[in-house]
């Protein structure tokens, strides 16, 4: 069956087991998609005629691989459903030879890399949920160059996936389709730190942990904080406005960027690089590009205000009987620790057990009973005697007042480390026990725990729930524990968990951001209206949407037509 | 100031002697300024029962802890004498075999395994050796050192902090015990080792071979 529309020529075949759908534009290629088990995705140049469309169709009956960095489409489809309502959008050009001559001479031949075996791991995230096709990877190592990417691309239609250390959660660090992928890696220079006022910076391709080692050095350190700062990078960090364990003491990056550069999809370059504390000259327009998960703007430049690295820093490890209980050492820690109290985390007993399980030297610091909900408290403060006498306080209160029922105290650097690792390891045990739902909330304290019980009620045996997370900041992470990958178990947490959220008024993603898994689900954390101005900011700063596509805003906020203007017509 | 790991394991040890019955008390020992308080609090909180501070600010050697432990000994007449193999600041590894030289008690160092056996006054200790494991039985009292291997020690929980403060820690001075601290030694100098080089990043194979044959020699 054959229809023609503008331009498009659509065929239809079916040949049992397979069905596939051809979109091709004449005069341009032909994109092939295949919908069964074990197929792969093929893309065949073709001149539009229908008897070469023909020809193609007999090329791709046998099965013909172009790419050897696919992967079979179900899979993909199982991990996350979005994938199946997808389509690549059709106006974004396909890379060419010519496309890679040009990258080449702007960031030299070995820094554009199109090996299957070297995209691989940039194709793929953290989480091995999210898997694309990119065919090229290009590290800029100078803003210059990163314009001049952007502008070509722009000029070409290609669309372009913003790279840091790939740490993300939600897919939106990885490509959907083909994207190019633009790797901020090889930007990693320290520009600059004053060191009377910590003011700091540096390149979009900084890994944290390094950042805060030459911190260390200084006497200062980084603001923020969390598990993957061994391989993010600080453009990412940005992007995603990324919370972390410290954001109960230092803010949000959203409050320590003090500015930053950026370049706009079309190649130009926006220097907001002040150092400055204090600026209220004109609309504060870095703060839109903090969090838009790369969709605005690509992240170059750094400029963050880092805190005293303090000298006394101590950590406990509580149990408490009841989720209220836990509330109320929260109310403890605020009223008796005040100002020293640097990070407030709560577990459940399943996520210690999940983490205990799944990490060797790790031991319960509390064997003697199980408690059904722990607490990480971390003081950090210039004076050891002072913050002693004032944690002795807070816990000789909550042992009497019966808030905690037992609890230890770190006492050296070993111990410090090894409570943390309680904490920080559940999402990499979470990862080597099987597949894994994660969700990211932030809901009123009193409920938050509501959640986790429901969905538990919920899945019954199929899955294991369980909860952590910031609980100073109110966020809580709700991981759910299957053994493989189910639509069953995936039917009754989606939309459940989004729908629950928003009747209680929370968000359906406190800090890892909506990337490509909730791109749908923003209805349920903000106004139609909101969404609206934010797809006209969208429109404004990447009119052709090569930024980061698919991801953020929905589909359906961009009403056809109105999202792309010609390229001929580009001024 | 935080407690010297082997140390720590040592007390780990006595605790679980007095926990198996064969002892009734357990006593910690710390020796220097006032920071040894801390350290000792820690201890109490882990469940030993008493703490003694010797009270010093001279710098304290083997020879001069071995010394002052005797005198200590002769007041408060333990049955086991438990310390960690060294100390990781100095890592000198003789206060213990020291000790048991000047109170001529039986010494197992390097314990990996302790049991004690009260029917028969004695002590069961195995010790890792280059060529296995040595089981000793010595009679009682003894002196024994202990290495990593031999217990993981446990976390001082809240409630027994809280108990802690409570516990008797004793001071007493190196002129109350009758212990003269000489210096026999002068350290005449302590140098860090040469810092590791950073490495270089090379461009190709070709440059690679290149350093290899000319810069270090090794081809």
């Amino acid at each position: 069956m054959v229809s023609f529309a503008r331009g498009f020529c659509r065929l239809k075949f079916t040949k049992a087991p397979w069905s596939f759908e051809v979109h091709c534009s004449v005069g341009s290629e032909l994109f092939v998609r295949h919908k069964q088990i074990s197929a792969f995705t093929s893309v065949v140049r073709c001149h539009g005629e229908y008897s070469k469309l023909l020809s193609c169709y007999s090329l791709l009956t046998h099965g013909q691989r172009r790419h050897n960095s696919e992967i079979p489409e179900v899979d993909r489809v199982k991990k996350d459903p979005r994938y199946d309502r997808t389509l690549r959008d059709a106006r974004f050009s396909k890379l060419s030879n010519q496309d890679l001559v040009e990258f080449k001479k702007i960031v030299g031949d070995s820094s554009v890399l199109t090996e299957a075996f070297e995209l691989e791991a940039a194709n793929r995230d953290w989480l091995g949920k999210y898997v694309g096709t990119s065919q090229a990877l290009l590290r800029p190592r100078t803003t210059q160059q990163v314009s001049e990417i952007l502008s070509y691309c722009n000029t070409r239609r290609l669309a372009v996936v913003p790279q840091g250390g790939n740490t993300g959660l939600v897919g939106g660090s990885v490509p959907v389709f083909d994207e190019v992928i633009l790797s901020l890696g090889a930007m990693d220079n320290i520009i600059s730190f004053d060191e009377g006022n910590g003011i700091l910076v540096c390149e979009a391709g900084c890994i944290l942990e390094k950042l805060d080692s030459f911190l260390a050095e200084k006497g200062y350190m980084m603001p923020l904080d969390f598990g993957a700062k061994g391989s993010c990078q600080i453009g990412g960090n940005i992007s995603t406005n990324a919370g972390g364990i410290h954001l109960l003491r230092y803010g949000s990056l959203r409050a320590n960027i003090l500015g930053l550069e950026i370049v706009l999809a079309n190649g130009q370059v926006i220097d907001s690089l002040r150092s400055l504390r204090k600026d209220n000259t004109g609309y504060d327009m870095k703060q839109i590009f903090i969090g838009a998960e790369g969709t605005l703007g690509v992240v170059t430049k750094v400029s963050i205000l880092t805190p005293a690295r303090l000298s006394s820093r101590n950590v406990v490890f509580l149990g408490c009987k009841y989720f209220t209980d836990c509330q109320r050492a929260l109310k403890e820690a605020r009223s008796n620790l005040g100002e020293i109290l640097s990070a407030f985390e709560f577990l459940d007993r399943k996520a210690l057990d999940m983490v205990l399980s799944h990490s060797d030297g790790l031991r319960d610091p509390l064997p003697d009973s199980k408690h059904s909900f722990y607490l990480l408290v971390e003081t950090t403060g210039s004076c050891f005697n002072h913050d002693r006498e004032k944690l002795d306080n807070f816990l000789e209160i909550c042992m009497d007042k019966g808030v905690v029922a037992d609890g230890v105290v770190a006492q050296d650097n070993q111990q410090f480390r090894s409570f943390w690792q309680l904490r920080e390891g559940i999402t990499e045990a979470l990862s080597k026990a099987g597949a894994v739902y994660k969700y990211d909330l932030s809901i009123p304290v009193p409920y938050m725990y509501n959640i986790v019980e429901n969905l538990q009620h919920r899945l019954g045996d199929l899955a294991v729930v369980m909860g952590y997370g910031h609980l100073g900041d109110g966020n809580l992470h709700l991981n759910i524990s299957a053994p493989r990958y189910d639509s069953k178990i995936f039917s009754l947490i989606e939309p459940f968990v989004y729908e629950w959220t928003a009747s209680h008024k929370g968000s359906v993603s406190a800090e890892h951001g909506l990337g490509f898994m909730k791109a749908d689900a923003i209805y349920y954390s903000k106004s139609p209206e909101m969404v609206q101005w934010m797809t006209r900011f969208k429109q404004m700063f990447d009119c052709n949407g090569i930024l980061n596509p698919y991801k953020v805003l929905p589909g359906s906020s961009f009403k056809e037509g109105s999202r792309y203007r010609n390229v001929s017509n580009s001024s | 100031m935080s407690m010297n790991p082997f140390c720590e394991i040592a007390l780990e040890e006595a605790l679980r002697v007095k926990e198996s019955g064969a002892a009734s008390e357990v006593v910690i020992v710390s020796m220097g300024n006032e920071k040894c308080t801390e350290v000792l609090r820690t201890g109490l909180a882990m469940g030993a029962d008493r703490g003694i501070h010797v009270a010093t600010e001279r710098p304290l050697y083997p020879l001069a802890v071995a010394k002052l432990l005797q005198a200590l000994v002769r007041k408060e007449e333990p049955g086991l004498l438990l310390l960690g193999k060294q100390a990781i600041d100095d890592d000198c590894n003789q206060t213990g075999q020291m000790v048991a030289g000047f109170l001529n008690w039986p010494q197992g160092t390097f314990a990996s395994k302790v049991k004690v056996d009260k029917s028969e006054n004695c002590v069961h200790v195995e010790r890792e050796i280059d060529g296995g494991l040595e089981s000793l039985r010595l009679q009682l009292p003894a002196v024994i050192t202990t290495d990593l291997r031999l217990n993981q020690p446990r976390y001082a929980t809240l409630p027994n902090i809280m108990k802690a403060k409570k516990k008797p820690i004793a001071k007493v001075t190196p002129e109350e015990l009758q212990v003269e601290i000489t210096e026999d030694f002068d350290i005449l100098e302590v140098v860090e080792p040469d810092k590791r080089k950073a490495g270089v990043m090379l461009s190709s194979v070709d440059e690679l071979l290149d350093k290899l044959k000319n810069e270090a020699h090794v081809l």
